[in-house]
């Protein structure tokens, strides 16, 4: 499943009850393994980039990037590996949102 | 519902900053109430966690000893002499005034469990309806012979704080040529690279300022625990005139007067001796009146981080009983935090928690002033095998110590520390 597709499908389920919605739960879930690192409230400058508020495809593109090690990483690489692309689409679609 | 407000309502499920700035003060009457015991990377973090993900709808008291947060990750630079303790301190005023946590300033003496009740040392009885207890890790001191007591002649300083400086007293102190003997214990303990990390930063403070000072590193163990590769290279590198690295070094004993360590084969004398005492989960959860695995360690149900056949009781951080291949860290403690959360959150709304919770761990070490490396893992529940599992074919190590990981590293810890606190 593409990125937006993904996107799609969760507006759809969003469309009746979002704060409870099986697949904005996960995303939260899954976007919280992040922000130990990336964390919104980050203070600046910071040497880890900033991600939240980054538009959800280039989140993706670089997730995907990572993987194929076709970007540079000295940890993104291996953990980008421990998620499926549906579950990486709804992590760049909540960390797009953080403020 | 169109693109952006779908994605507003996301981040406001993840934030929820905007919202909690009208409901921080007082809790709503017949609201659900959670206590969370511990104010360490677990506790705090729930307890922010609790507050965000509930929108403010739960109740969230913090119960910690101490007034301010100290961070142990981090806390082997200061023995250094390259950070100060003031660095890794911070306070706990955000949790109360963004995010609407009461934190109380008082010790647990007892839990009634079947009360849903706990008894403060100053501050009488409060009840929950759930109870999440981070209450770290307690020493067993009597299995070291001579070792009670004599904390402050033999510094163990794996809690950061005093002791963390009583140590760097001790090591500023030492004499040129001097001996520095450090002892780890058998795993599972607290933060498994941790001792290896405190190994190379004290060297590099050795061979900068003690010329002809020796490290004795007596491991209980009969390897390396944690990024064995990285600090092999480093030990046999640029710290083989220093480190002296003795695996299979069960310590019996030690004599505080003299500063020896009788182990099971072996005897050594130093001028800075640092044992690591063998660990357990922290006493709180003796008044749980369940049976700890080993005697030692709280078998948690991995859905919800309940203590097993107790429900609505929380236990999380290095208290737990870890899965195959997950360490006792600061980081871990951080996943757990937001896996009770969001569990104690779905479970209070009638619904059902997660079914496959996922965590991520990374520590990163120093092995001098300027470089570091790290590990990382990625864990799943599997509900065929009833635990959580490391992700075949992700996480690894670093491939060598760099500056830019000491970067990283130094960021890792300002970052997991607004993640909890800000
Ligand atoms: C241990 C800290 C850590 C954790 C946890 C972490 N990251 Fe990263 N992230 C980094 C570092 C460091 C980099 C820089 C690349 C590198 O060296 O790996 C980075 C880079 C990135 C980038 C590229 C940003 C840019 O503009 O170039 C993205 C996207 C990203 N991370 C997403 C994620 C996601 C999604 C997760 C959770 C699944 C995550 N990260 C978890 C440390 C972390």
């Amino acid at each position: 499943m593409t990125g937006k597709s993904t996107l799609a499908a969760l507006c759809l389920l969003a469309g009746t009850t979002h704060a409870t919605d099986p697949a904005a739960l996960q995303a939260r879930n899954l976007a919280a393994n992040c922000t130990p690192c990336h964390s919104a409230d980050a203070p600046e400058p910071n040497a880890i980039p900033r991600i939240a508020g980054l538009p959800a495809d280039r989140i993706l593109q670089r997730l995907r990037a990572f993987r194929s090690g076709e970007a540079p990483a000295t940890v993104m690489h291996q953990i980008v590996r421990g998620y499926g692309d549906e579950q990486l689409a709804l992590i760049a679609t909540l960390l797009a949102s953080s403020p | 519902m169109n693109r952006r407000r779908f994605l507003r309502s996301l981040g406001l499920a993840a934030t929820a900053a905007p919202f909690l700035a009208a409901c921080s003060s007082a809790p709503r009457r017949g609201a659900p109430r959670v206590v969370v015991v511990g104010g360490g990377y677990g506790g705090a973090t729930t307890a922010k966690y609790l507050r965000m993900w509930s929108a403010g709808r739960i109740d969230v008291t913090l119960v910690e000893r101490d007034a301010r947060f100290v961070s142990c990750p981090m806390s082997n630079l200061v023995l250094a002499g390259l950070r100060n303790l003031d660095d890794l301190t911070a306070s706990y005023d955000r949790l109360r005034s963004r995010w609407g946590v009461r934190v109380v300033s008082d010790e647990v003496v007892r839990i009634d469990v079947a009360r849903r009740e706990l008894r403060l040392a100053r501050d009488g009885e409060i009840g929950f309806d759930r109870v999440v207890l981070a209450p770290g890790v307690d020493f067993l001191t009597e299995q070291i012979t001579g070792l009670a007591g004599n904390f402050e002649c033999i510094p163990h300083a794996w809690k950061a704080g005093p002791q963390t400086e009583l140590l760097r007293r001790r090591i500023d102190a030492m004499p040129e040529g001097g001996v520095f003997a450090l002892h780890v214990p058998k795993s599972p303990y607290r933060c498994p690279p941790g001792p290896y990390e405190r190994a190379c930063l004290v060297a590099h403070y050795l061979r900068t300022r003690k010329p002809r000072a020796k490290l004795l590193l007596l491991d209980a163990n009969s390897e390396i625990q944690s990024k064995k590769t990285l600090f092999a290279a480093a030990f046999a590198g640029p710290y083989k005139d220093i480190i002296e690295y003795r695996p299979d070094s069960t310590l019996l004993s030690v004599d505080a007067q003299t500063l020896s360590a009788e182990l099971e084969f072996d005897r050594v004398r130093a001028d800075v001796l640092n044992v690591i005492p063998p660990m357990r989960a922290g006493r709180l959860v003796d008044g749980l009146g369940i049976p700890l695995t080993n005697g030692r360690w709280v078998d948690v149900d991995w859905r919800t981080m309940e203590a097993r056949d107790l429900p609505g009781i929380h236990v999380i951080g290095d208290a737990v009983l870890a899965a195959p291949g997950m360490p006792k860290s600061g980081h871990i403690a951080n996943q757990q935090a937001k896996l009770a959360a969001a569990a104690i959150v779905e479970l209070l709304e009638g619904r059902s928690p997660d079914p496959v919770p996922t965590l991520l761990n990374t520590c990163y070490s120093f092995v001098d002033d300027r470089n570091a490396i790290h590990v990382a893992t990625v864990h799943r529940y599997d509900a065929a095998q009833g635990t959580v599992l490391p992700v075949a074919g992700a996480g690894g190590l670093s491939s060598a110590a760099s500056e830019e990981e000491g970067r990283y590293a130094t960021a890792w810890a300002q970052n997991i520390r607004a993640d909890m606190l800000a």
